[in-house]
């Protein structure tokens, strides 16, 4: 093994030039004559558009185009899409309005995009964007998710009566009705899961450009799947056939699922640069990243939780209404369905889930995936439910989730999933034992002492990575596959460049994914290249999201990498003239057995390549392998989380005291990367559970437009994270990775209310628990106590 | 941002001239609040007159029974002055505790007190202290000075120059600090000293800065946190908002004078 090979905590290859400022992010890329869009967006939520003046802006100075939407449609090009779609229980296919990238008739929310001004500098496109003149008849804005509805209320979009996109269900409903008419004890809980603006710290952009000699184009973004985004301007939005498009994702600074989509902005600067002859480049600023960037979650739940006499959970019955914004995002309809329904049954052995789940339109941004992607909605449901009927029936917490663990595997639950490996009441004791929960009650009298309320609070999550096989996922309604590409091309010298369609955008896959090509070859990292992100190198792949790229992304190389030591194995057979079954390849040397003969993987290379000692029509020259990637099942990470919180009860401010982590992600290559990404994961899920929270007043204008008003985490919001792994192999692929970028924030905000709850003596506290929220409950809580 | 013209003086009177005749220039000191706002195009003054070469605007001084501090001192320098440790320990403590490294090292005691914001922690500070505001044509008390949001006794030519402290026997502040913004959701400052006790309120109320005069009445009985049982500011005259509503905050205006006489006595 080298001292780059899987397991070794390597630091991370791509840092260095990240810190010192010579990243290459779109916004650092200048094509020759780029010219700058900016966006007239709308000031209203809901508006019909009656007319648009842009004579001013047109000849104001340094400007050489204002477009419209009425402009795309002559140009056909089409509206931007939703890939994934969901039936309602009634068999009807959901209930979408077009798309339009720039608003044709109508604006649904404030920040949609109304036209676009291109002009030499971006202070003259901003300066002419004010001359641009909407006029607006203002319509009443849906924006209460609870009423949106309801009989009488404004309506969104014509095809979709009530703003009700589908009334979609999973499970078994009988079978939970009459589980629920037999229980002993059944808890009940309306559950908000609070709206989020992702915030990447680099905010989207996009060059367009348009080469008139070739006939094509070139689209530099900030995306997470450059192919995709290639395929779907060229399939469904219209720009230009794949092999007319490049599309390139260099650098990109964060992702959390809001650069996964196709966007407006980017489908204009690519459509826009052959109008004008220019490359156009466009830029988010922040405000444009809070009104416009797909937000997250935003989930209103009714969930009961049945339990029979002895503590056996019998089941479990969910209601949620999930906002998806003015427009169906690219995968909006999934996350609320197939992302989060199936994720139900938690770690535990649940005989019968029932979950409906109403997809409904408002005039705000559009919502989708956002780190987790209805992962975190299900487990805070589960998590919640559990903790609240353990602390109902007088049980303890852990004890009571260990009584209902899966406990043998396979193990089918009733929504859907096959759960392949894991071990939870190992996960549960090491956390235990961490978290020093058995001396948790001298800490809190301690804590009480000083006038503290101290709390503890669990939460054992299970989540799904590497959706797959693409054959399932295709039959609940995906456009797409979920497979991934790899391509190892050996160089004569032995050097190796991967190709993979994975796309980094903090994951470090510069590093993991070179560490399994030194393990495998036996040779160093620094001989090895991890390319993505150009749709004209790799050929094709489905990008990063969803904790895909260790188990699928890595599988691909790691298959493609099968393939590259069978066919040098057959190579150095013949340069050493011994039978191929009698040749090992160990460390980076090819050895035959029985004989002092031995060659380095860079000598049989440097043979693959100069073919002088094979028959050329028995083995091809060269090396160099590629492989398309379809796991078997998706990967199920789980893990139990502790927080243990001090609430100042006269203030309401929250003190995490301690955070223990313990997950089980499979096989781990970097366990230094993996703890960075249980770090952010914690650190995102604490902002979840304690600070973030997107707000629109009434009318729908955004509150929360800027970090003034939303509340990011920052470090000192959060304890030292005490993080341990166990490790259960995944069976479903030949690494047995299971993905851990989402786990934090799949595992943080359940164990943060629960333990806050805890703390305060009871249930009734939403998300963000901001010191206010607290307070009030501290209060009551205190008042309660004196009554008592 | 729009086009602008940028002036750099360095004295006063050329700084005033370029203020005077209606010329709505604005002045920069620091550029903390300015900049970002005119980067919004949420302001667009003809001229910007930055004051950063001004030398006479500058340092920190004890002079007898009061400490002067000139107006384009930077708040880190305020938190690092070996002088204002030494008298009035407890405004180290408040220039510390303002916005984040970038912006102490930028933004200026001037600068936050011409602008006033309703939740900026040097207002309760100079109310507290009843401390004087010195301009380049008279010198203002404290409290006639802060006159409302963004609104100050300032005249469009003016320049504030200095504030000069008297040194007071205690001095503390304690805030609560709004979690996005890390401004002052609720900022008590507690001073004893000679004009009396006097207590100034930032962040929480409707019209910025107040003082809290019934607390002063109790303090002055009893300078102790147990004093301030029970008295609590009218919430009617509060603030809300998504972070804090008027209750909530009228809450905190006692829990942070009680800490901010706690931080006094220590």
């Amino acid at each position: 093994m080298t001292s780059t090979g899987i397991g070794v905590p390597v630091r991370r290859r791509e840092d260095f030039r990240f810190i010192t400022g010579s990243g290459q992010y779109v916004d650092d890329i200048s094509r020759p004559g780029q010219v700058y869009a900016y966006f007239v967006r709308s000031p209203h939520a809901h508006a019909i558009i009656k007319n648009i003046d842009t004579s001013a802006a047109l000849n104001a100075p340094g400007v050489l185009a204002v477009f419209t939407g009425k402009d795309l449609a002559a140009d056909k090009i089409g509206g931007l899409i939703c890939g994934w779609m969901i039936h309602s229980k009634d068999g009807t296919p959901m209930r979408v309005g077009p798309h339009p990238a720039l608003a044709l008739e109508k604006v649904r929310y404030v920040g949609d995009h109304v036209a676009v001004v291109i002009a030499e500098t971006l202070n003259q496109a901003k300066d002419a964007a004010e001359l641009v003149e909407v006029d607006y008849e203002v319509l009443p804005a849906v924006v209460d998710l609870a009423r949106a509805q309801d009989p009488g209320q404004p309506q969104i979009h014509a095809e979709a009566p009530n703003n009700t996109v589908f009334e979609w269900h999973l499970g078994d409903k009988d079978a939970v009705d009459a589980a629920f008419a037999k229980a002993a004890h059944v808890t009940k809980l309306e559950l908000v899961n609070n709206r989020l603006i992702p915030n990447a710290m680099e905010p989207r952009a996009a060059i367009g450009e348009y080469d008139r000699g070739q006939d094509s184009y070139t689209l530099y973004t900030t995306s997470q799947n450059p192919h995709v985004a290639r395929l779907v301007l060229s399939a469904f939005i219209g720009i230009a056939p794949e092999h007319k498009l490049r599309v390139i994702a260099p650098d990109v600074g964060g992702g959390f699922g809001s650069k996964i989509f196709i966007y407006a902005e980017e489908t204009v600067c690519v459509w826009a640069a052959r109008k004008v002859g220019r490359p156009v480049k466009w830029t988010a600023e922040r405000t444009e990243a809070f009104l416009a960037d797909a937000h997250g979650r935003d989930h209103l739940t009714t969930a009961e939780l049945a339990v029979d006499s002895s503590g056996k959970i019998l089941a479990l019955r969910v209601k949620t209404k999930a906002n998806l914004g003015a427009y169906l995002s690219t995968f909006a309809s999934s996350v609320p369905t197939y992302l989060y329904a199936p994720l139900l049954s938690g770690q535990y052995d649940i005989p019968a889930i029932y979950c409906e789940v109403d997809g409904v339109y408002t005039n705000t941004a559009p919502v989708d995936a956002y780190r987790g992607a209805g992962r975190p909605e299900a487990t805070f449901v589960v998590e919640r439910l559990v903790e609240v009927a353990a602390r109902e029936l007088g049980r303890d917490p852990a004890e009571f989730r260990m009584q209902n663990f899966v406990k043998s595997f396979p193990h089918q639950t009733p929504v859907i999933m096959t759960y392949d490996a894991g071990d939870y009441a190992a996960c549960m004791k090491k956390a235990l034992e961490l978290a020093d929960y058995a001396n948790f009650p001298q800490r809190k009298a301690e804590s009480e002492r000083k006038g503290l309320l101290r709390g503890i609070g669990f939460s054992a999550y299970i989540e799904a990575c590497g959706i797959a096989p693409s054959r399932a996922i295709g039959a609940l309604g995906a456009g797409v596959g979920l497979w991934e590409s790899a391509e190892v091309r050996v160089n004569p010298i032995g050097t190796v460049e991967v190709l993979t369609g994975s796309h980094s955008h903090g994951q470090g896959h510069e590093t993991t994914f070179a560490q399994l090509v030194s393990h495998r070859l036996g040779i160093p990292i620094d001989q090895i290249s991890i390319i993505h992100g150009d749709t004209e190198k790799v050929q094709m792949g489905m990008g990063t999201y969803g904790s895909r790229s260790g188990a699928v992304g890595m599988s691909a190389i790691s298959k493609a990498l099968d393939k590259v030591v069978a066919k040098a194995t057959k190579i150095a057979a013949r340069c050493m003239e011994v039978p191929e079954d009698t040749v090992d390849f160990n460390d980076g040397v090819f050895s035959a057995r029985g004989t002092n003969k031995s060659m380095t993987f860079g000598e049989v290379a440097l043979q693959a390549y100069v073919a002088h000692k094979f028959d050329s029509s028995e083995i091809e020259p060269g090396l160099k392998e590629s492989c398309f990637y379809d796991p078997t099942n998706f990967t199920f990470p789980s893990g139990v989380h502790i927080a243990e919180v001090e609430i100042d009860p006269e203030t309401g401010v929250t003190r995490i005291d301690r955070w223990t982590a313990v997950d089980d992600f499979g096989v781990i290559i970097n366990p230094m990367i993996v703890e960075g990404q249980v770090h952010g994961g914690i650190a995102q899920g604490v902002g979840q559970a304690l600070l973030e929270r997107a707000v629109y007043d009434s009318s729908g204008q955004l509150l929360t437009a800027s970090f003034m008003d939303y509340c990011m985490p920052r470090a000192d919001d959060l304890p030292s994270f005490n993080v341990a792994m166990t490790n259960t192999p995944c069976p479903s692929n030949p690494l047995g990775i299971k993905g851990c970028g989402e786990a934090g924030a799949i595992a943080a905000p359940a164990a943060l209310i629960n333990a806050i709850t805890n703390a305060l003596g009871h249930e009734n506290i939403s998300m963000p628990a901001t010191p206010q929220a607290v307070w009030r409950a501290a209060q009551a809580s205190v008042r309660k106590m004196a009554a008592e | 941002m729009y086009a602008f013209d940028y002036q750099r003086p360095s004295t006063v009177n050329e700084a005033a001239a370029l203020l005077a005749n209606g010329s709505g220039a604005k002045l920069l000191a620091g550029g903390q609040t300015l900049i970002p706002t005119m980067k919004q195009r949420l302001a667009s003054p003809p001229l910007v007159v930055d004051l950063r070469d001004v030398a006479e605007l500058r340092g920190i001084d004890r002079t007898n029974d009061r400490l002067v501090i000139g107006a384009m001192t930077t708040h880190a320098q305020v938190a690092e002055s070996a002088v204002v440790a030494s008298t009035i320990p407890g405004l180290c403590n408040v220039a510390e505790g303002i916005g984040d490294p970038h912006v102490r090292h930028r933004g200026t005691i001037g600068g936050s007190l011409a602008n006033n914001d309703p939740a900026a922690d040097y207002p309760a500070a100079v109310l507290a202290l009843a401390a004087t505001i010195y301009t380049n044509k008279r010198e203002i008390a404290a409290d006639d000075f802060f006159q409302g949001l963004f609104t100050t006794a300032l005249e469009e030519d003016e320049i504030i120059t200095r504030v000069s402290f008297p040194i007071p026997e205690r001095f503390g502040y304690a805030k609560f600090p709004n979690p996005a913004s890390r401004y002052a959701m609720v900022g008590v400052a507690v001073a004893k000293g000679p004009q009396g006790v006097r207590v100034a309120v930032t962040g929480a109320g409707q019209n910025g800065v107040f003082r809290a005069t019934d607390m002063e009445a109790a303090l002055t009985n009893a300078f102790t946190p147990d004093a301030l049982k029970g008295i609590s500011v009218d919430p009617s005259l509060m603030n809300s908002d998504i972070h804090g509503d008027a209750n909530y905050r009228a809450h905190l205006v006692t829990v942070m004078a009680r800490r901010a006489v706690q931080a006094a006595a220590a």
